[in-house]
């Protein structure tokens, strides 16, 4: 056993609205400068859809992540010997227009234009080139634009589902979305520190957080292949990679991450999670339908006398492993087994996990009468003659989950490697929590009934209540436990803390490279 | 025409070492950030495949090559005395040095033309894409022009170059040589010389020592075994890696 800290995550997908401040509080605090522009470290993508860089998910394209070699794991698209061949023309990278080319207005024409006989206009400019463009394509091009055919329907988790599945969800009444934010995992197992030719990527071994040193990064470009998730992204003006770096000066300083500050739907925890870390070559290698599980079994439970042991072998200070004692991502992960990891097949083993949505798959149209509701209404209001309702009520026990109205092979496509047993799971307890409480607070349901969808699922009331506080009531700090960073024991980190922080970005104390004179 | 050859092939070539040595070193010590290939493939990737491909491939085995040569010289004549082996070896060479051409020729045609690449293009770019294109055509017209070039090379040049490391540089045989070599030699030291100004640098942290690492790197500010045991004063330990 050789147990060590990482800081992870968990997003509850039912709680996002879609509102991007996540995005903009990153860009805001990272990523606003020249090279950059292009950049999300955290995006928010509509599901079903393609998402940013379009299609990213289709390793058929992009080759990211591992894949299984005999009884190992080789990357897929990059690694010794395939990187050092590709090493002059990557032919899987994205390039910028699998993003989007970064662009601005020139606000300023529309005061400084001369008087004529039209309005100025303010032209978009590429960033870029600065030269004036046609805009194709832009962050959140696909924004809640579900249904279209070139988004929605490219989505590549659907290639799995069957073609009357796939019309099923894209017919307009039974149409549903959802909202995923993503920012980087910080695997257990990155591919994107595995591709680096130059050793320029490492994993923290404190708390795991992955970083890109610039000073080393020499432009080979392998770790935008190899990361699955595409979060390594290529600076084009500085020749080096960035990634998001999990606001590590915030975190050091005791609070959390820019996007999970200012998450408005407070669907955002983060704590530190104990993992044995002999384990990850053995668990990234085992057949796919195993693993979730195994993913999940290197988690370990730091109330065990054995893992504290090692931990405190290891170096891990008292106060890391109480705050793993305290964590919520370890409740919602283990103690709950209510959240999943994203694509668990990319082998990278994420330490972001997601709890996954109910209501999209759940909530129906039901037929009803709405005249009586119109009367109410006075002359002036917009009166609609639909006779419909968006029914997200909890009569039916588990009938919505299995009837759902998105297929639940498109959950398990994205959240547990295929496997739609574990997404239902999830579900079901989710589903469960919500029964529980509609007992509790609007009593049209019987205590008897309530007691038994709980223990259907595995839960105990004083675990249903648990379950409830953490998600709709808790407090900055139950979402967020962050442990102390220890810097009395670690001056460098202060100093490169103290020195970066409000420069430009991160990691530049000097200007911008010099490309030749 | 003496004093102008002493400069040309004695003083130059100490300069151009010179600089390169205290350049490169300086550039690299002083900070990383400022060594990176900067690709453009991120910006323009279907030409450049192209263009980039068939000039790395091309010049590194040009290089290797040169090298092979100037450390080797004995064996390649004895290798190039038998007409058939020298006629593969010329045309080998010289099949490679027209695949770095069109590279680069197809690489600054990019350059010219798409607006992207010119955005992130710089003075120096440009003239070391020149300097390499007169020196790979001026290395062409050698191999064709001047029967044989790799004997000319292991005959002449390479004592003259090992006479240039020895210290006790020797240009009789330089003199007498077509101005055509003589600009090839004056060429190759200027690239040596404008490494540490340039994108060149990446060459030369090409990064082998990537096969010898295990896949992952993990750091630690501390060290993990020392810091929590009480016998140790942790200072005493430098962080140990992975
Ligand atoms: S999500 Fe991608 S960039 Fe982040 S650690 Fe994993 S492989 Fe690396
Ligand atoms: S800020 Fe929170 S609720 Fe808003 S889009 Fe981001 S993750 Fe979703």
């Amino acid at each position: 056993m050789d147990i060590r800290s990482q800081i992870s995550m968990v997003f509850h997908l039912d709680k996002c609205i879609g509102c991007h401040t996540c995005s903009i509080a990153c860009k805001n605090t990272w990523t606003d400068r020249k090279g950059a522009e292009y950049m999300w470290w955290n995006n928010v993508e509509t599901k079903p859809g393609t998402g940013y860089p379009g299609k990213w998910e289709d390793q058929d394209i992009y080759k990211g992540g591992w894949e299984k070699d005999g009884d190992g794991i080789e990357l897929k698209g990059a690694g010794k010997k395939k990187g050092l061949k590709n090493i002059f023309h990557n032919p899987h990278m994205p390039v910028i227009d699998d993003y989007y080319e970064p662009f601005t207005y020139k606000y300023l024409d529309l005061i400084e234009s001369p008087a004529g006989d039209d309005q100025p206009t303010a032209r978009p400019v590429s960033l870029i080139t600065g030269k004036p463009m046609d805009i194709k394509m832009g962050p959140n091009w696909d924004d809640d634009l579900s249904g279209t055919p070139d988004y929605a329907r490219q989505d590549p988790n659907l290639a799995k589902l069957s073609t009357a599945e796939q019309e099923a969800m894209f017919q307009l009444e039974r149409m549903a979305f959802f909202y995923l934010p993503r920012i980087c995992n910080h695997c257990l197992n990155p591919g994107c520190v595995a591709s680096c030719p130059s050793g320029a990527m490492y994993k923290r071994g404190e708390d795991g957080i992955v970083l890109i040193n610039q000073d080393v990064c020499r432009s080979w470009r392998m770790c935008v292949t190899a990361c699955p998730y595409k979060k390594s992204y290529y600076n084009w003006h500085t020749g080096k990679s960035e990634k998001c770096i999990l606001c590590y000066p915030r975190i050091e300083a005791g609070f959390a991450p820019a996007c999970m500050h200012s998450c408005v739907g407070r669907i955002r925890y983060m704590g530190v999670i104990l993992y044995d870390a002999d384990r990850i070559h053995e668990v990234a290698s085992v057949d796919q339908d195993k693993l979730v599980d195994h993913h999940l079994d290197i988690l370990m439970d730091p109330f065990d006398p054995e893992v504290i042991e090692s931990a405190k072998k290891n170096g891990i200070a008292d106060s890391t492993i109480r705050a793993a004692q305290y964590s919520p991502t370890y409740k919602f992960v283990k103690k709950w087994g209510m959240a999943l990891p994203l694509h668990a097949e990319f082998r990278t083993l994420p330490m972001l996990f997601y709890v996954p949505p109910m209501l999209p798959v759940m909530a129906s149209l039901k037929d009803v009468d709405n005249s009586a509701q119109a009367k109410k209404l006075n002359d002036v209001s917009k009166h609609w003659d639909d006779n419909w309702l968006y029914d997200t009520s909890t009569e039916e026990l588990w009938g919505t989950i299995d009837q759902a109205r998105f297929p639940l092979q498109y959950m398990a496509n994205l959240f547990s490697a295929g496997d739609t047993g574990k997404v239902k799971e999830r579900l079901k307890k989710l589903m469960s929590i919500r029964i529980y409480r509609r007992w509790k607070t609007v009593g049209d349901i019987s205590e008897e009934k309530a007691m038994r969808v709980l223990s259907d699922v595995g839960l105990t009331p004083a675990a249903a209540e648990e379950i409830y506080y953490l998600t709709s009531l808790a407090k900055f700090n139950d979402r967020f436990v962050i442990p102390a960073a220890h810097r009395e024991h670690a001056i460098e980190m202060m100093e490169n803390t103290g020195d970066r922080k409000g420069s430009v970005g991160f990691g530049f104390k000097e200007g911008t490279a010099k490309r030749g004179l | 025409m003496t004093a102008l050859n002493s400069f040309l092939f004695i003083a130059y070539p100490y300069i151009a070492i010179g600089v390169f040595l205290v350049g490169a070193i300086y550039r690299y010590t002083s900070s990383g950030f400022k060594v990176s290939a900067l690709s453009s493939q991120f910006l323009e990737g279907k030409q450049g495949f192209w263009g980039v491909v068939p000039f790395h491939f091309g010049i590194l085995i040009l290089l290797l090559g040169h090298l092979f040569v100037f450390l080797f010289p004995d064996l390649v004549l004895a290798f190039n005395s038998n007409p058939v082996r020298l006629i593969t070896h010329e045309g080998i060479a010289f099949t490679f040095g027209i695949s770095v051409l069109a590279g680069l020729v197809l690489l600054m045609w990019r350059r010219a033309t798409n607006p992207k690449v010119q955005a992130v293009t710089s003075k120096m770019d440009v003239v070391i894409e020149l300097i390499l294109l007169s020196q790979i055509i001026l290395g062409c017209w050698i191999a064709l022009g001047y029967r044989w070039g790799s004997s000319w090379f292991a005959a002449d040049l390479s004592p003259y170059l090992w006479s240039i490391f020895k210290l006790n540089p020797d240009i009789s045989a330089i003199g007498s040589l077509p101005i055509v070599i003589k600009l090839h030699i004056v060429g190759a030291f200027t690239i040596l010389l404008l490494i540490p100004f340039s994108r060149l640098m990446h060459f030369l942290v090409a990064p082998f020592h990537y096969l010898f690492r295990p896949y992952q790197v993990v750091m630690w500010y501390w060290d993990k075994k020392a810091i929590r045991d009480t016998r140790t004063a942790w200072e005493t330990h430098p962080p140990r890696n992975n």
